[in-house]
């Protein structure tokens, strides 16, 4: 998940009253499903092959993983295991059942403490993304375009800038350790990200319908709430996404704020594991897929949101 | 049951608190007079988003540059020492090398892959074609850590008389050679090709998705074109579908080679920069968690930020050009 906190592919999502879209796709009106009564289906042997050669390349090592992680400790240690595969009566889940309850680093308390960083971390940063994007479509100040070229400039710069510095003021502050550490830093790394979705999101509105709330004399802070927000859903959805996949995926930011300790996230424990190594692989296997869940089923649940978020913007070039 | 009763005060707190400020300051400057109200509401509404940023990111970037300047814990000023000491070592020149070496080579077959992938799906029936492109999507989902987990796997070795678990080995000893400690087998950097490989593999199915959209923003017309001309397969390919989706190639290219450069998580838990395998984006947190050394872990991130200036620059300079054809 590196590429979601690199962004530049993925603003606007499209799907939404944009009235004004025609325009910017130009001669790529006729796209898509004419495509397939023309060319798809149409592949040979050789094409059905390769791309399943592919797949099966791509998902070999996952299955791997997972079935290690149902074989008792002697035999994902022993022997290799394709060898369970022939014998699938042998499988266990006593594996799954040390690693998340019983074993040294209980993966279940890891769990609920990624939950407790993702999901404040997600939303937090959204409302105040919103708002910001809000002032930068639909209202006129100095230094509008050079504060949103920062941002754009923002979008690139490695998190690694502001570690060390981050974890000095924290310190100061007293929270290093604390959910809060992790919701602030969150928040800060992903605000260029969610502002820049956002506006380039809400750029896209018809304008039409914005004046003509002024008119009726409703503030910014009323069309803010009753006409930008919702008719935002697709863009924040998008966003959010990826923001809870990002954060649910780190490693160095819940590593740095929250360590090792009873705070650990399940990214931090899965390290721990893997550094020390004195666990096996039957273990070790069983807490990676565990890391695993929770944004897999987001990521298949959602997968239309993510991928439209990552497309339209990228499309349009 | 604390931790969910804190999160979910968090979430409420978090969320009330941040529309009780807008609130409360949305007021505040409709008391104002008219004309300085309209002034001052922007800063408002942009006022906390930029607060984060500068508090979480540029206050911090700015120090990072400052300590670069400074001695390990920073408390008293080295000049220029731990950039010299660095790029002086030999360590530090083979962790360049490693980095060049990533940014050459990752966007490139990632790319090359992705739009290999996204050419072939589109000729597949639909039901094909749509789990063809999750299931090589799907790594996308998995994080750093739990990727390095799997390919470990991959990697994992055991002495010659045992049986290998590690499908990489069970290959090799099948041929009647010895199995190989992958990841310290430094010999022409194949223990950096082994991870560079972990680190496209979750990348390709970006690539595939936006290449694939752009394949299918084709017009079709130009297609039949050119088969009315005469044109084969490959030439449709080549001459009327690859200048079509460039615009899109480059922006996959450029958003990959930047997640290369800042990369770390692959390097820092498979090898943790050992066997010569570090780049710079795990360099800083080696020198930052083992070594304890904040002078020396600022200095590789502010070279990192110099690396990465260039891009930012496209980067603004294609979004002004976007603008600019809104």
């Amino acid at each position: 998940m590196t590429t979601s906190a690199t962004p530049v592919a993925v603003p606007d999502p499209d799907a939404a009253p944009r009235a004004d879209r025609t325009g910017d796709r130009g001669g790529r009106r006729g796209r898509n499903r004419t495509r397939v009564g023309g060319q798809a289906g149409r592949a040979g042997w050789l094409v059905n092959l390769v791309v399943a050669a592919l797949c099966v390349l791509w998902l070999i090592p996952t299955i791997g993983l997972l079935v290690t992680s149902f074989r008792d400790p002697s035999a994902a240690n022993d022997s290799g295991w394709w060898t369970a595969l022939a014998n699938p009566l042998s499988l266990t889940i006593d594996n799954y059942r040390e690693v998340l309850v019983s074993g040294q680093t209980p993966m279940l308390n890891s769990f609920l403490n990624s939950l407790v960083v993702a999901v404040p971390a997600t939303i937090i940063p959204i409302l105040i993304a919103a708002f910001a994007a809000y002032a930068f479509t639909f209202m006129q100040f100095p230094g509008r375009d050079l504060f949103f070229i920062l941002l754009v400039a923002l979008l690139v710069v490695p998190n690694q800038v502001a570690f060390v510095p981050l974890f000095q003021l924290f310190g100061q502050l007293g929270i290093n350790g604390q959910f809060i550490a992790v919701w602030l830093a969150h928040a800060g790394f992903g605000m260029p990200l969610a502002v820049y979705i956002l506006r380039n999101y809400m750029s896209t509105l018809p304008m039409a319908v914005i004046e003509s709330a002024k008119i009726d004399g409703a503030s910014h802070f009323t069309t803010f709430w009753r006409l930008i927000i919702p008719m935002s859903y697709p863009a924040l959805a998008s966003f959010a996404i990826f923001q809870f996949l990002w954060v649910w995926n780190d490693l160095f930011v819940a590593l740095i704020f929250l360590g090792q300790g009873d705070n650990m996230v399940m990214t931090v424990n899965l390290a721990g594991m893997l550094g020390s190594q004195g666990q096996g692989w039957n273990l070790l296997t069983a807490g990676a897929f565990l890391t695993m869940v929770m944004p897999l089923l987001v990521f298949l649940s959602m997968q239309r949101f993510f991928i439209r978020g990552m497309t339209s913007g990228a499309v349009k070039g | 049951m604390i931790k969910i009763i804190n999160a979910l005060l968090a979430i409420g707190g978090g969320v009330l608190g941040a529309m009780l400020l807008f609130w409360v300051l949305n007021k505040l400057v409709e008391m104002l007079p008219r004309k300085w109200e309209a002034r001052v509401k922007p800063y408002v509404f942009i006022g906390p988003a930029l607060f984060a940023i500068t508090v979480f990111l540029l206050y911090p970037a700015f120090q990072t540059v400052v300590a670069s300047f400074a001695n390990d814990d920073t408390t008293a000023w080295v000049g220029l020492r731990n950039y010299t000491s660095l790029l002086a070592s030999r360590e530090f020149q083979t962790t360049l090398i490693n980095t060049l070496m990533w940014t050459l080579i990752v966007p490139v077959v990632t790319v090359a892959l992705g739009l290999l992938v996204a050419t072939l799906a589109d000729r597949l029936t639909p039901g094909g074609e749509k789990v063809s492109k999750t299931l090589i999507f799907m790594p996308m989902a998995i994080s750093m850590v739990g990727a390095s987990a799997i390919w470990g796997f991959i990697y994992a070795v055991r002495p010659a008389a045992e049986n290998q678990i590690g499908i990489l080995n069970a290959v090799v000893t099948a041929t009647g050679a010895d199995p190989v400690n992958w990841l310290q087998m430094s010999n022409v950097k194949i223990n950096t090709f082994l991870l560079m490989i972990v680190f496209i593999w979750t990348q390709v199915g970006y690539a595939m998705v936006l290449l694939s959209a752009a394949i299918k923003g084709v017009p079709e017309d130009t297609i039949e074109a050119g088969r009315i001309d005469g044109a084969n397969e490959r030439q449709i390919f080549s001459r009327i579908i690859v200048p079509q989706v460039w615009p899109t190639l480059i922006t996959v290219f450029v958003t990959v080679l930047i997640g290369t450069m800042k990369t770390a998580d692959i390097v820092y838990v498979m090898t943790n920069g050992n066997f010569s395998t570090n780049i710079v984006g795990a360099a800083f947190f080696v020198e930052m968690f083992k070594n304890m050394d904040n002078g020396r872990a600022s200095a590789i991130v502010v070279m990192l930020m110099l690396a990465i200036i260039p891009v930012m620059v496209y980067q603004v300079k294609q979004f002004r050009a976007q603008e600019a054809n809104r």
